[in-house]
């Protein structure tokens, strides 16, 4: 999982090296990696339905641990797929997530993605 | 001699592209199905309606027959549907997300029956001289139809049912001179207090 993580953001650390375009802006049919895995796939689909989710929300809904959903939302962040507001609820600090255009546009091109791949082995 | 088997077990077969992309797809939808919870059950519309019903309870108090008061409760009830129904509708555009898809569907076909067996039971009970029963029937059953419509929502959906179907319980036993305060501190008092706080925590 780590090595794999590892690969993508070498991927995309390449990419800017090389002046290519990011996750963000690749073509249609390019798979956008830095959502395809399943922990970011998952924050991304939650957002999707909610104005805003908390981190406490999205650690329950996605059911895995404080450490694992910060790396990963922390990459969606970097790619500005999400935003994050930190803010004091009395004394609490409070973490709150929103899906940025950006997010939205590229969860609908994965989902046409997935349904392109799906239509054309029906073809076949 | 020996063993012709390899050192390595034999790689598993690869997973066809369409499984994997109709298993991101089910992953998508079942995520964005749980999220929506979070979001089906709006909060402004419980609010809402909880005025709708305060207002409903102080009409219901100047009447004098419980026929009457009951009356009053069962008009105020179209109008409030309507609001619920209204900001549920709202809530799911806002989203992005289609009213009866996944969480909205959900919490709708659990509230449903709860709600019909209510009026059936207000039908028979009424005509048989038990009308001072019928708001704590409405309360307890209207409180289990929002907790099990959200069993898998937040957990503060079902707290919310819980305290309807307490109130319920304690409104079976308690006067019937007290029904009408009974119904206003439930279908008023809780749903704006509850409304509220998923207003605030769950967008809207």
């Amino acid at each position: 999982m780590a090595r794999q993580t590892a690969l993508v953001e070498d991927r995309h650390a390449r990419a800017r090296a090389e002046g290519r375009p990011r996750a963000a802006e690749a073509r249609p049919l390019d798979l956008d990696r830095l959502i395809h895995e399943r922990m970011r796939l998952g924050i991304v689909s939650a957002l999707a339905v909610n104005e805003s989710l908390s981190f406490n929300d999205l650690k329950k809904l996605l059911k895995t641990t404080d450490g694992n959903l910060s790396v990963h939302a922390r990459k969606l962040e970097e790619a500005h797929y999400i935003s994050c507001e930190k803010f004091f609820q009395g004394r609490l600090p409070k973490t709150e997530y929103r899906l940025t255009s950006a997010g939205r546009r590229a969860l609908e091109r994965y989902l046409t993605h997935m349904e392109a791949l799906i239509q054309a082995t029906r073809e076949r | 001699m020996p063993s012709s088997q390899p050192l390595r077990a034999r790689a598993r077969e690869p997973i066809p592209i369409n499984v994997h992309a109709a298993d991101n797809l089910r992953f998508i939808r079942e995520t964005m199905e749980r999220a929506g919870s979070f979001t089906a059950v709006p909060g402004w519309g419980g609010v809402g309606m909880g005025i709708m019903a305060l207002a409903a309870g102080v009409a219901a108090a100047r009447q004098s027959s419980v026929e009457a008061r009951l009356g009053i409760w069962v008009g105020a009830a179209f109008p409030a549907v309507l609001v619920g129904v209204w900001a549920m509708a709202r809530k799911a555009r806002a989203n992005r997300i289609p009213l009866l898809s996944g969480a909205g569907r959900k919490f709708a076909l659990s509230l449903a029956p709860p709600i019909i067996a209510g009026a059936l039971l207000t039908m028979a009970l009424d005509p048989a001289g038990y009308a001072g029963l019928i708001p704590g029937v409405w309360l307890l059953l209207y409180g289990a139809g929002i907790v099990t419509g959200g069993a898998f929502s937040v957990r503060i959906v079902p707290v919310m049912g819980l305290c309807f179907m307490l109130l319920g319980a304690v409104a079976l036993f308690a006067p019937p001179a007290w029904s009408d305060a009974f119904l206003a501190a439930g279908f008023g008092g809780l749903q704006i207090v509850f409304g509220i706080i998923i207003a605030r925590r769950h967008g809207g």
